[in-house]
């Protein structure tokens, strides 16, 4: 095993995927000629050339939808989305385009597209370049949607997204690119539903996904050594299907549920969450499951507020401790 | 065009009229649901078209009113029938209805009731046949206030710029539902629109299968030999309302007299008979022939066929 940033395990995906098979493309803003604005396509320009390697106008909407047109007849691309927050100007051809056709066809046509997008809080990008949208894209029948926590999954989530004849949707983080982690050394694929247990633990479950698994880590690790509680992380690396079953294997050994998460609350990830424990193991419960979560604003400018506007690794700690009555 | 090839062309037509006056009447005895927008006038538009093009081989995708382009592609008409039905056997298994006819075995890649919304995926098309590297063309019908939408705009750049094999075709009916193109468009000649990305243009009378066939010839020439898109822009009308409940009150009943004295099947039917080529009584039976078909054959076919399984309800949303 490697030890590999965020971004190259992205870049290496695209590099095996597009060397293996020449219908495999990428496209989007400033992707080709200068590399990505995340390093995620770098090199690929050089190696594949401009017919494969596609710097796109600024029209979200146009090349998304000339992606999924292309994905109808045998091409398999990889979208880049500069930020998540310019994906509210492609969602018409994703969702009407891509999401639906499978169905509206009766099964005749499929659209194997990927798009991957940053989203969330950096530092003090304001309001338009901020927002976090995983919540609007989990909830569109025909869609999948994956977050990457750590390098590996970037690497071997977007492997099997290619590979994946359904249109994917992956949530990337702008904070998370230069981050370390082994990545296998051979060829990984990451499955595209489930959960993963990130940290085992016996008297509370911490639900994350992307950058908030790394809170509830931190989090597990505070409650342990200075409150001695038990935390289990779980990692909802897949957001469309949400793992039912992981979800309640977890709390039916737990307990208890705190669901963290950096966008914020109304029909979000953690509504959804404690959707699905009531569902399935509502009378497993010791107490009402808890949700930490951004402040409904727009991402102020301002770093002080900017910090108070999301949560991080002591709010969730504080939501447990209030849960066992030591706040 | 050759006066056989007319003849038979003549048939297809006049079948494409007798199928959508028979879906209206299927409408109103409410076999058919949701939105239906009907093709009546604009013929020659679909045929003169892809009569240079090659059906079932160039790839076809346009918007709602797409029941005709399918059906030229190469569906069976029973398909798309029982597809307006809502039945098992329709085109898309009728999970699609009127709007979002599919046949991918014959390259008719769809209609899609977002109006611009076919623009960029025709480009994608074009994209995909670039890469591939076949000799085929995307062909994308839409109307006139499609290009109204940003997807117009980004799409024709797109195309421009990576020299994409694609034929858009604007069947100008100078209406958008209600609204007359003079209230919603600044530029009224929609072939000079794409002038601003260096995009090849024409605009020809829709109405004349001749007419359109030889415009058409031009364009999917340019567009196969690799020199990149083109965009034909064909006048014409719908004798029809938009959809269904449209009381037609934005626009005259002369008008409408007007155009149908320029009907795209008589314009064939009388140039066949001057040529002598056909007989008005044979005419009159081509025309009976094809309802009893209608009547005896797609019609029978969608109405005796099944609808889908209500336990199939979450079947085609994903694939794996
Ligand atoms: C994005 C979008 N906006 C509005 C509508 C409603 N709508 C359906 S058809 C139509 C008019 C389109 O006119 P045109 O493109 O000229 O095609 P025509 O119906 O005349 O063939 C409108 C406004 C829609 N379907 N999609
Ligand atoms: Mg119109």
């Amino acid at each position: 095993m490697a030890e590999m940033m965020y971004w190259e395990g992205i870049q290496r995906a695209h590099d095996e995927e597009m060397a293996r098979d020449p219908l495999v493309i990428c496209m989007g803003e400033d992707i080709g000629v200068a590399g990505g604005t995340y390093k995620a396509t770098k090199g690929l320009y050089e190696k594949y050339g401009p017919l494969r390697v596609i710097d796109t106008p600024i029209s979200e909407n146009g090349f998304s939808g000339l992606a999924i047109g292309a994905s109808f007849i045998g091409v398999r691309p990889i979208v880049e989305i500069m930020s998540v927050n310019f994906a509210w100007l492609a969602m018409d051809q994703m969702f009407n385009s891509a999401a639906k056709v499978r169905y509206m066809s009766g099964g005749q046509l499929t659209a194997p597209v990927v798009f991957r997008s940053p989203g969330g809080t950096a530092h003090q990008l304001g309001a338009q370049h901020s927002a976090r949208m995983e919540k609007v894209f989990m909830g569109i029948a025909g869609l999948r949607v994956v977050t990457p926590s750590n390098p590996k999954q970037a690497y071997g989530l977007l492997k099997s997204a290619i590979r994946s004849d359904d249109p994917v949707f992956i949530n990337e983080h702008e904070l998370m690119y230069n981050m370390k982690g082994e990545v296998p050394d051979e060829e990984y694929f990451h499955p595209l539903e489930g959960s993963e247990i990130a940290r085992a633990g016996t008297d509370v479950t911490l639900f994350g996904y992307n950058i908030s698994v790394h809170w509830c880590l931190k989090a597990a690790e505070i409650l342990a050594k200075q409150y001695d509680i038990s935390a289990e992380v779980v990692d909802l690396y897949s957001l469309a299907p949400l793992d039912r079953a992981g979800i309640k294997k977890s709390v039916s050994k737990t307990h208890r549920a705190v669901i963290a998460e950096e966008d914020e609350a109304p029909v979000g990830v953690g509504a959804e969450v404690i959707a699905i424990i009531n569902e399935e193991c509502f009378f497993e419960l010791d107490a009402a499951p808890v949700r930490v979560h951004a402040a409904l604003v727009p991402q102020p400018y301002n770093h002080k507020l900017e910090m108070a506007a999301i949560p991080d690794h002591e709010d969730v700690v504080n939501a447990v401790l209030k849960m066992f009555g030591k706040a | 065009m050759k006066l056989e090839d007319k003849k038979r062309v003549l048939r297809e037509m006049v079948l494409a009229r007798r199928f959508e006056e028979r879906c209206y009447q299927a409408y109103i005895e409410r076999k058919i649901g949701g939105f239906l927008h009907l093709y009546p006038g604009q013929e020659a538009c679909c045929f003169g078209v892809m009569e240079a093009a090659r059906p079932g081989h160039d790839y076809v995708i346009t918007g709602y009113r797409d029941h005709v382009h399918a059906i030229k592609c190469g569906s069976d008409p029973k398909e798309v029938m029982a597809e307006l039905y809502g039945k098992e056997t329709g085109s898309s298994k009728g999970r699609g209805g009127s709007m979002h006819i599919f046949d991918v075995k014959h390259r008719f890649m769809g209609g899609y009731a977002l109006v611009g919304g076919p623009f960029p995926l025709a480009a994608g098309i074009g994209k995909g046949i670039q890469l591939k590297g076949g000799d085929e063309i995307s062909i994308c019908f839409l109307g006139d206030a499609a290009n109204n939408q940003g997807t117009f705009h980004e799409t024709l750049n797109m195309a421009a710029l990576y020299k994409l094999p694609c034929l858009f075709i604007c069947e100008n009916n100078q209406y958008g539902i209600g609204t007359a193109i003079d209230r919603s468009t600044a530029v009224l000649d929609q072939f000079k629109r794409v002038c601003g990305y260096n995009i090849e243009s024409a605009q020809c009378d829709g109405q004349d299968l001749d007419v359109v066939y030889e415009h058409a010839r031009k364009a999917v020439d340019y567009v196969r030999s690799g020199k990149g898109p083109y965009f034909l822009e064909l006048m014409t009308y719908r004798y029809r309302g938009h959809s269904m409940s449209d009381s037609r009150a934005y626009r005259t009943r002369e008008e409408e007299e007007l155009w149908k004295q320029r009907d795209p099947i008589f314009i064939v039917r009388d140039r066949l008979i001057d040529a002598k080529a056909l007989t008005m009584d044979e005419f009159t039976h081509m025309e009976k022939d094809i309802d009893d078909y209608i009547e005896n054959e797609v019609v029978k076919f969608a109405e005796e066929s099944p609808e889908p399984n209500v336990a199939d309800l979450e079947k085609y949303v994903l694939a794996d």
